[in-house]
């Protein structure tokens, strides 16, 4: 003790000599360098997409290439709105099933359930997300096609007067499939998010709820929902995000049919689906390819977009998504 | 004051109760999904499940024995290896660098937020990006199975980063403090007390990512994939459980969809467990 003191005393501070501090600097940088290497690689990443991009934007216009509704590779035309609007169906119908049963069942393990059920439920939700991606369109194939059918044409004969759903005859592979197995496959990620979000609710606004008179139900409305109703956009957003990113599954359930289907349960296609598709064959026809790379594109910053926004619903930052 | 206390209406009742019930319904029905897939997929891959079956490779024959998936599952483990060697290293240096020393400066800030971004960005478009890096712009050859390992590690990359952050930061700062206080340069600092102590939760980070990775089809088209592939080569084009799953359901032929449920529940399986043993390992740790 009283040596290194004198040591100390001797170097007149406690740092090290500069040798002894080198392996600081080293890991300092080398980190730093790590760190910029991401920012380069997604500017990189950027870049490269756009210029091989570029032969299908230069011979059709951006806006051309994004809103002709005309694909056909045998002339090598392409233009991509079906695929968005395929992209857009398949997302708008995952929404509108997974949100809802999402948040309900956030509410149901946060508020209702019993204690004990809460940890198994938790795993059970999450692990709809550990099932792969190609696993839900084999299921969706096989089972949920054939399965589906009679009750998809049931329901679009009783509504046959609304117009888009009503009075088709529908198809086996169809935009509704595929809406159907976004919406299974976003359901985890949404409820996850949202079950965060409820937690940072206060205790004190649930408890005042309580003790003012409201039942369970009245102090969800009127405490949990109001306090989480921008964490739960949020989350909604980030399951659009995944929802127009997903390739796979789609893929295997859209039916793959380049134009825009005339309802519901026709067949269609989606930006991800049509790079999954035809990309192989692409490779050694440039423009199809520059085509297919500027699918990707737009698909890229829609993604961008979408999650930019729910980003600013969602400032607490989770490990989850 | 009264009235917030008389006891609750009739009506009122009706609703909490009505409320309630369709809540526990939700959740029911979200969990329907899983129970059906899991159960067709256990049902018919275990039929599909023989000692030929993981012993032998795709034959690509057009009739008769279609093979198993021995080089389907070798070519999972092999490519997901070297995307986790890749990935882990750089996703856990990028999260010391954030914790350590960026912390809330605009720089550690963009780099945040464009790992959160990279978490948004499809799958698929992450193949697109490395094949036009590595096999169109020539120089490296054709597909080959550490192109699909790159591609992998590119999605494992911000799972990686995020979980370590997030655990890193549990890491209590007394005891950075005590460390330093003793003298300890700051990398020492690092290297013996904040990543021991972060170990399981990075693990548990490491595993999920490697779940996810395991199970992604679409970075692996355009880069490694090859049908009916026996090659264990890195160097070369090789072939994966979801490809292999994938091209089979496609070929539509009843022994090619029984080969593609047998694979797929040896998918599951492999993914389950990873997910399971992470769960495990994140219980054990210390840091909450």
């Amino acid at each position: 003790m009283a040596a290194s003191a004198a040591a100390i005393s001797q170097s007149g501070s406690l740092r090290g000599s500069p040798l002894s501090r080198l392996p600081d600097r080293a890991l300092r940088i080398v980190l730093t360098a790590l760190a910029v290497a991401i920012l380069t690689l997604i500017a990189f990443f950027f870049i490269r997409l756009y210029v091989e991009a570029r032969p299908a934007f230069a011979r059709f216009g951006v806006f051309g290439f994004t809103f002709n509704n005309d694909w056909d590779v045998s002339r090598n035309v392409f233009g991509a709105l079906p695929l968005v609007v395929g992209t857009l169906i398949t997302a708008a119908v995952a929404l509108i099933i997974g949100v809802p049963v999402a948040i309900a069942a956030a509410l149901f393990v946060t508020e209702l359930c019993p204690r004990r059920a809460r940890g198994p439920l938790t795993i059970m939700l999450d692990l709809l997300a550990a099932v792969p991606s190609v696993v839900y369109g084999l299921w969706g194939v096989f089972v949920l096609i054939p399965k589906l059918k009679p009750a998809e044409q049931w329901v679009t004969d009783k509504l046959h007067f609304i117009p888009f759903i009503g009075g088709a005859s529908v198809a086996g592979p169809n935009y509704f499939i595929g809406g159907l197995i976004l919406a299974i496959m976003i359901l985890p990620i949404v409820s996850a998010i949202t079950r965060e979000v409820m937690a940072t609710v206060p205790a004190d606004h649930k408890e005042a709820a309580l003790a003012l008179g409201a039942t369970r139900w009245e102090m969800i409305r009127t405490a949990i929902l109001p306090y989480s109703r921008a964490g739960i956009t949020g989350a909604a957003m980030l399951g659009l995000g995944r929802a127009i990113g997903e390739t796979i599954a789609v893929t295997l359930v859209i039916g793959n049919a380049p134009r825009i289907g005339s309802h519901l349960f026709d067949q269609g296609y989606t930006l991800a689906a049509v790079i999954a598709n035809e990309f192989g064959e692409a490779a050694n026809n440039p423009i199809h390819r520059a085509a297919l790379i500027a699918a990707g594109l737009v698909l890229f910053v829609l993604t961008l977009l979408v999650n930019a926004a729910a980003r600013v619903f969602i400032n607490r930052r989770t490990a989850l998504a | 004051m009264n009235a917030v206390l008389r006891p609750v209406s009739k009506a009122r009742k009706r609703r909490d109760l009505a409320m309630r019930a369709s809540l526990g319904l939700a959740t029911a029905l979200a969990l329907v999904p899983l129970v059906l897939v899991l159960g067709y997929v256990a049902k018919r891959g275990l039929g599909a499940w023989s000692w030929h079956f993981f012993s032998t490779d795709p034959t690509g024959s057009f009739l008769g024995d279609p093979g198993g998936i021995k080089s389907a599952i070798l070519g999972t483990i092999l490519m997901v290896a070297l995307a986790t060697a890749i990935s882990v290293p750089v996703g856990v240096g990028v999260a010391l660098y954030l914790t350590e020393y960026g912390k809330n400066s605009w720089f550690a800030k963009a780099v945040r937020y464009f790992v959160d971004v990279m978490t948004g960005v499809p799958s698929i478009v992450f193949g697109l990006f490395v094949f036009i890096v590595l096999i169109l712009s020539g120089g490296v050859g054709g597909y080959a199975g550490w192109k699909g390992s790159v591609a992998l590690s590119l999605l494992m990359l911000p799972v990686v980063t995020r979980s370590a952050e997030v655990v890193l930061l549990l890491v209590p700062h007394t005891l950075r403090e005590s460390a330093l206080a003793l003298g300890s340069p700051r990398w020492r600092m690092i290297a013996k007390v904040v990543l021991p102590t972060a170990l399981p939760g990075l693990v548990t980070g490491s595993l999920l990512a490697v779940a996810r990775a395991a199970g992604e089809t679409a970075p692996l088209l355009f880069t490694a994939a090859i049908v009916n592939g026996t090659s264990l080569n890195l160097g070369q084009r090789m072939n994966s459980l979801p490809v292999q799953i994938f091209t089979d359901v496609g070929q539509a032929q009843d022994r090619l969809v029984a080969r593609a449920w047998g694979a797929a529940l040896t998918l599951v399986v492999l993914v389950l467990l990873l997910t399971l043993v992470a769960r495990y390992m994140s219980r054990r740790s210390r840091l909450t």
